[in-house]
């Protein structure tokens, strides 16, 4: 447990480097934003980290106190219409175009896996469509790929954006945690990817998605990070940006959040 | 402006959710009991219920099945909000016409998140 006044000082500190309002009723999320950064600093835990923090003031180390708890909460359906409008029509429109092959989706930057596993959960309960698309997830961080693939979530994480008739059709309760049904984890394939690696190949995938990372990189890492995304598209595929996400002059928008390469777009129009 | 009733015998609990449902620009009742509920939506329904299992004199359960009985009480869109998290327990909720469901401990967030989903809150 950290200390109320502990929380408060990692609110105060966030409030007056980055503007950043933080509740310190939710101590929960304080502590699992600070655990990573606090085991990265080479303490033994939130608390420790925090207290030697107040004590010694390090600069660098406020910092990265302050940039963990800006990270967006991860949330399942997150802006749920995306979700409706992919499975309603771009999936199956992708699924026709292809014939009888796979439609390949790959969901970067996934996190702890709540997006991915939205879609998942949503292929699952649509008849005929589960069979026909491959789901591929990665991300930068092996210690959220793990989680993720667990698909273990706490009380806290289901309840953020995931409706209650999803949570009892696809979830078991473990202990105080609720765990996915392995049905729909199985659905996804999981890789560490760092985007800003060069990935060769490309082309291979019919649908894209990368929600939110580009708003957070620097000016160069955006444009590289977007071309890559761009050319992992096969043709005809789209790219799915977060709702503050803007791609620039380099891709057509198609659709809420949902883009296609410029070139292809406008000779199929 | 969108009505919504809260049924709890705490009133801390009454408090919280006061606040964050004036914080999404609802207009706030509050009920102690399963009874109290139903005299208020009776005299008018609200367009949502953050609605308790365990109470005295008539609790949750009762109260939902009652007002899906009463003129009108299809309505409301109904969101248990209580301490209960078994999964049996969340779908007998669903099976019995609750439309949403909240484990506590919960905050703002939570419960913007299911008004905005059952389409009461942007």
């Amino acid at each position: 447990m950290i200390p109320p006044s502990d929380l408060a000082y990692i609110a105060a500190l966030c409030l007056e480097r980055a503007g950043l309002r933080v509740d310190t009723e939710r101590s929960y999320l304080i502590e699992s934003r600070m655990a990573p950064v606090a085991r990265r600093e080479g303490y033994e835990s939130a608390d420790a980290f925090i207290a030697a923090l107040r004590n010694r003031r390090d600069e660098r180390q406020g910092w990265a106190a302050v940039e963990a708890m800006a990270l967006p909460e991860p949330e399942f359906f997150r802006d749920h219409t995306v979700f409706e409008h992919l499975l309603g029509q771009v999936l199956p429109d992708l699924a026709r175009a292809r014939g009888g092959e796979p439609v390949r989706v790959w969901h970067t930057a996934c996190g702890t896996g709540q997006e991915v596993y939205s879609l998942a959960m949503m292929l699952a309960d649509t008849q005929g469509l589960e069979a026909r698309v491959e789901l591929f997830a990665s991300d930068l961080s092996e210690r959220a790929l793990e989680k993720a693939q667990a698909g273990l979530y706490s009380q806290f994480e289901v309840q953020r954006g995931l409706p209650a008739r999803m949570l009892v059709r696809h979830f078991e309760k473990v202990g105080e945690s609720f765990v996915l049904s392995p049905r729909v984890r199985q659905m996804v394939r999981w890789r560490r990817v760092n985007l800003m690696d060069d990935l060769g190949g490309g082309g291979q995938f019919d649908l894209v998605l990368c929600r939110g990372l580009l708003g957070q990189l620097a000016p160069q890492a955006h444009d590289r990070v977007l071309g890559q995304l761009t050319a992992a598209l096969a043709p005809g595929g789209r790219l799915v940006l977060g709702a503050k996400d803007r791609p620039g002059e380099t891709l057509a928008r198609v659709g809420p959040c949902l883009y296609g390469d410029r070139g292809a777009v406008r000779s199929a129009a | 402006m969108k009505t919504c009733l809260v049924v709890d015998d705490s009133r801390v609990i009454r408090k919280v959710s006061r606040r964050i449902l004036e914080d999404l620009g609802f207009e706030v009742a509050e009920a102690s009991d399963g009874l109290e509920a139903l005299a208020w939506c009776s005299a008018v329904m609200p367009d949502a219920i953050l609605l308790d299992w365990r109470m005295p004199l008539m609790d949750g359960m009762e109260f939902l099945h009652r007002l899906r009985a009463e003129p009108g009480g299809a309505t409301p869109k109904v969101i248990f909000c209580t301490v209960e998290n078994e999964i049996e327990r969340i779908r007998e909720a669903l099976d019995a016409g609750a439309d949403e469901f909240i484990m506590k401990p919960f905050d703002g967030g939570i419960v913007a998140g299911k008004l905005c989903y059952l389409g009461l809150a942007a």
